[in-house]
C-alpha cells in the first residue's frame, strides 16, 4: 500500500486507441497512446491499479492509475556482448599497440 | 472558463498557444504564401554570436576541445590510396555541461526563456536536448518539463532513452514519458498550454543561433593550429540544427569554401511512428527517419517555421549503418581512449570513410561526441536488439537490413558511405512547399525555394513543371 507523501509512478491512457489520429501506421492506431509520470502521492492511502492524483516535480497535477512506489530505473550496460571483444582484438592487432606480437 | 483539454480542441489552438509560448509571432516573418523571411526570423533572436558565445561561456558551454584522433587517422590510411587519408578531428561535445552539443541549444533557448521571463521551459524531445535544457534550467534557476517519446505499447523502452529520462530527472526536471505516435504534439501544447512555460523548441531560432558557435569555434581552431580552414567538415543529421547551425557558424567566420557533409544512420524501411517497429531500431536518432523528413519538409515540428534548414547548408549528404556506427564507437574508445556515446558517433563513421578521399594534408572536422553512460553504449543497446530478435554479425555494410539486422564491419576496410541525391531531395521540398501558396506561386516563393533547396531557378521553375504547378 502507498501513502501520502511517498513517490510515486503513475500511467494514464491519453488517448484511447479509437480515438488517435488518422496519419500513423495500423499497429499504432491499434493501441492507445499512453503515459507514464512520476511525482508525490496526494491520497492518504491507495493501492497499485487504483487511480491516483499526485503532483509532479515541476508542481503539476496529474491524476493516474498508481504503478510503482519509489520507483527506480533499472537500465545497465548491459548483457555481455562477446562481439565487442573482437572489435578491441581486431583493432589493437592491426595498430599493432606495444610493438608487433 | 475552464478551457476544454480534449484532442481537436487543443490542437485547434494550436497557433495561439506556440504563440504564447515562443514570446515570439510567426505571422511576422510570413508572406502568405511559400516564401518567408527566414533571415529576418534568425535575426529577430537579437543576439550576435558575440553575445551568444557569452551566454553559453558563462554555462560551462562551448569552447569544448578539438581532438586530432590520430590512430584513427592512421587507420584510415591504411586503407586509402597513397597520399590520402585527412588527419581526422573530433570536436569534443560531450565536454559541455550536460554532455552534448545540444546544451549550446538549450543554454540560449534558456536564457531567452528567461530574459522574457518565463517561469519554465518545456521541451519535447527523447535526445540529450532534454538533458540540456534541464540542465540549463536548473543553471538559470528555473522550472523544466521534458516530453519523451519512449515506449512501445507494451511499456518497453530503449535503453538509449530511458538513460536519457534519468539524466533529466536528475537534473531537476519533469519527464512525461509518452508511448510512439505524433500525439506527442497535442501532450506537448496541452502541458505547455497549462503551465504558461517557454517552448524550449530545438527548431526555434534561438536553439540554431545556439549551434552557430560551434561552426565557428572549428575554423577559428583550425586556422591558428594549422593556419587554414577544414577542407570538410561532418556533421550528423536528424533534426537539422547540427547541419544548420554550424555551416552558418563556419560562413560567419568566413570558412566559405569548407565542405559541408551530413551524415545519418540508414534505418530505411522503419516507420517512426510504428509501434511495433519502435523498438526493431538499435539507435534512436542520427538516423534517416528524422534526417531526411526535417531536410525535405522541415516546417513540421513544434514551431510554426523551423529554423533548422539542413538543406541550405549541406553540400552533401550520406549515409552509414548501425553496425558501422557501434564499431567506430569502439573504436574511438578502443585506438584513441575516449568512451563516448553511439549516436554521437554517426559522423564519425562516415568520416572514416570520406577522409579516405581526400589528401593526407587536408582536414577533417567531426562536429560532436556526445556522453555515453548506463543504457545509451553499445553493449546495452546490441544486447537490447539481440533480445528483439536482431542478428548481429561480422559482414559488410552492404548486407545491412534495418530491423533485420547490424552487420558490424568484418574489418575497417569496409566502411563506405553512401550517397544520398540531394536534387531528390531538393524535389521532395519543394513539392511539400507548394501547398502554401494561396494561388499562382510568386517571384518571391520562387526566390525563396532557390535558397531553401540551394539550387537555382531553373531547377526550381523544372520542378514546379513537373508537378504542373503554376507560377
Amino acid at each position: 500500500m502507498a501513502k501520502k507523501g511517498e513517490w510515486v509512478r503513475i500511467h494514464k491512457v491519453v488517448l484511447p486507441a479509437a480515438e488517435r489520429t488518422a496519419k500513423i501506421p495500423e499497429d499504432t492506431k491499434n493501441v492507445d497512446f499512453e503515459m507514464w509520470v512520476k511525482g508525490t502521492l496526494q491520497n492518504e492511502t491507495a493501492e497499485i491499479g487504483e487511480e491516483v492524483t499526485i503532483i509532479t516535480a515541476t508542481g503539476r497535477e496529474e491524476v493516474g492509475k498508481l504503478l510503482e512506489v519509489n520507483p527506480y530505473y533499472t537500465h545497465s550496460y548491459g548483457k555481455f556482448v562477446p562481439e565487442i571483444v573482437e572489435i578491441d582484438k581486431q583493432l589493437r592487432e592491426i595498430m599493432q599497440f606495444g610493438g608487433e606480437n | 472558463m475552464k478551457l476544454a483539454k480534449d484532442y481537436n480542441s487543443v490542437m485547434g489552438r494550436s497557433a495561439e498557444i506556440m504563440k504564447a509560448s515562443l514570446g515570439l509571432d510567426f505571422n511576422d516573418f510570413e508572406s502568405g504564401s511559400v516564401a518567408f523571411d527566414y533571415e529576418g526570423l534568425m535575426t529577430a533572436t537579437g543576439y550576435t554570436i558575440e553575445e551568444i558565445d557569452k551566454i553559453q561561456s558563462r554555462t560551462g558551454v562551448g569552447h569544448t576541445p578539438l581532438l586530432e584522433l590520430r590512430n584513427i587517422t592512421a587507420l584510415a590510411r591504411k586503407y586509402a590510396k597513397p597520399g590520402y587519408g585527412a588527419r581526422i578531428l573530433v570536436k569534443d561535445e560531450a565536454a559541455n555541461a550536460s554532455g552534448s552539443f545540444k546544451d549550446r541549444r538549450a543554454a540560449c533557448a534558456v536564457a531567452h526563456a528567461k530574459k522574457l521571463g518565463y517561469k519554465g521551459v518545456i521541451a519535447a524531445t527523447s535526445g540529450n536536448y532534454g538533458a540540456a535544457v534541464a540542465s540549463q534550467a536548473a543553471m538559470q534557476g528555473m522550472k523544466c518539463i521534458i516530453v519523451q517519446e519512449c515506449y512501445d505499447s507494451k511499456g518497453v523502452g530503449q535503453p538509449e532513452i530511458v538513460e536519457k529520462a534519468r539524466k533529466c530527472e536528475a537534473l531537476g526536471a519533469e519527464v512525461i514519458q509518452l508511448t510512439v505516435g505524433p500525439e506527442l504534439f497535442y501532450e506537448h501544447l496541452s502541458v505547455m498550454e497549462d503551465s504558461g512555460y517557454f517552448n524550449a523548441s530545438l527548431y526555434s531560432p534561438f536553439g540554431i543561433a545556439g549551434v552557430e558557435t560551434l561552426g565557428y569555434e572549428i575554423a577559428m581552431d583550425c586556422r591558428e593550429r594549422f593556419g587554414k580552414d577544414p577542407a570538410m567538415v561532418v556533421c550528423t543529421q536528424a533534426g537539422g540544427g547540427m547541419v544548420t547551425g554550424t555551416a552558418r557558424g563556419l560562413i560567419k567566420a568566413g570558412a566559405e569554401n569548407t565542405e559541408v557533409v551530413a551524415a545519418s544512420i540508414d534505418l530505411t524501411g522503419l516507420h517512426m511512428a510504428s509501434d511495433v517497429q519502435f523498438n526493431k531500431k538499435s539507435c534512436t536518432t542520427g538516423h534517416t527517419g528524422f534526417g531526411v523528413p526535417h531536410a525535405t519538409n522541415p516546417d513540421t515540428g513544434d514551431v510554426p517555421r523551423s529554423a533548422a534548414r539542413p538543406l541550405r547548408y549541406m553540400d552533401r549528404y550520406v549515409t552509414t549503418t548501425q553496425g558501422e556506427v557501434m564499431y567506430m564507437t569502439e573504436m574511438l574508445a578502443n585506438l584513441e581512449g575516449l568512451e563516448r556515446g553511439p549516436a554521437g558517433n554517426t559522423a564519425l563513421a562516415a568520416a572514416f570513410s570520406l577522409a579516405q578521399e581526400l589528401p593526407e594534408d587536408e582536414i577533417l572536422v567531426v562536429t560532436e561526441t556526445e556522453y555515453t553512460g548506463a543504457g545509451k553504449h553499445i553493449q546495452p543497446q546490441l544486447d537490447f536488439a539481440r533480445e528483439n530478435g536482431i542478428e548481429i554479425f561480422f559482414g559488410n555494410p552492404d548486407q545491412d537490413e534495418p530491423g533485420k539486422n547490424i552487420v558490424l564491419p568484418e574489418n575497417p576496410g569496409v566502411f563506405k558511405v553512401k550517397e544520398l541525391s540531394l536534387d531528390k531531395m531538393r524535389k521532395s521540398l519543394i513539392k511539400r512547399s507548394v501547398p502554401r501558396a494561396a494561388g499562382k506561386l510568386t517571384a518571391e516563393d520562387i526566390a525563396f525555394l532557390v535558397v531553401d533547396t540551394r539550387s537555382d531557378e531553373a531547377f526550381v521553375k523544372a520542378a514546379l513543371d513537373e508537378l504542373g504547378v503554376e507560377y
